[in-house]
């Protein structure tokens, strides 16, 4: 499923325009080690974490993950977000726990 | 792809405990090996290797040096500093031990999982370190 249309479905708000919204989602993941992150988040996932910061988006960006889910309301960072920016990355907020964001993104998703 | 006779052939310097800029070395590696056609994959894994490394560095080294050879075979890395070493390196290379302060693993840093890390996603790794000399890994992800 397209990360437009996945976010949309789970009520998720882009952080800002989508760079890459046709980005095919094709799993999930949850965390906020970083390095746990970047070692098991699929290529292709979305990630549900708290850490809004540049390295989060660097580790985003590396690990090839589809979207970053900010959850719990965390705050993306300016420095965060004009990296995303700069590197095409999706960053979606929601109010959600992780373990709901990702209970909704695995329901859309069928796993 | 880079031709088979000359090698390309790149370096970086990492400043010691500035966590912005650690990820540029791997972010600019990865983004010439897309523009080279190198495979997907083998860019996955050299760039996640070379992050996990820029952040030890940071960390723990008081930041280092990077030098990456590529040809259309192989990515070669070689990380270097002149940091405090590692004492038990068997120790280090375990998953989830760690002796990253507080105020990085606030940061989402200092999992313990950096080195293990770096072995899983290259297919050479060699680690050697002298306690109050200095850590070198070289490092190879094979591109096919």
């Amino acid at each position: 499923m397209m990360t437009e249309e996945l976010c949309t479905r789970c009520g998720f708000v882009p952080a800002f325009d989508l760079p890459a919204p046709t980005r095919q989602v094709t799993g999930g993941f949850c965390g906020d080690l970083l390095s746990w992150a970047m070692g098991r988040a699929g290529e292709g996932s979305a990630w549900c974490t708290v850490m809004g910061s540049i390295n989060a988006v660097a580790v985003a960006s590396l690990a090839d993950t589809a979207v970053l889910v900010l959850c719990h309301s965390a705050v993306l960072m300016d420095d965060a977000k004009q990296r995303a920016l700069q590197q095409g990355i999706n960053v979606v907020l929601t109010d959600l726990p992780e373990f709901e964001a990702a209970a909704a993104i695995a329901k859309q998703l069928g796993l | 792809m880079a031709s088979e006779s000359e090698p390309i052939c790149l370096h970086y310097e990492v400043p010691g405990n500035d966590f912005t800029r650690a990820g540029e070395a791997s972010a600019d590696l990865k983004a010439r090996l897309k523009a080279l056609g190198f495979p997907s994959a083998a860019v996955r894994r050299a760039a996640i290797a070379l992050y996990e490394g820029e952040i030890n560095l940071a960390i723990h080294a008081h930041g280092g040096h990077i030098n990456v050879s590529v040809t259309p075979q192989r990515i070669d890395m070689l990380l270097w500093d002149e940091g405090p070493g590692i004492a038990d390196i068997p120790l280090a290379m375990s998953e989830g031990y760690s002796t990253a302060p507080d105020e990085v693993r606030s940061l989402g840093f200092g999992a313990g999982m950096g080195l293990p890390n770096m072995k899983k996603y290259t297919d050479e790794f060699e680690l050697t370190s002298t306690v109050g000399v200095g850590t070198r890994i070289a490092m190879a992800v094979y591109v096919s």
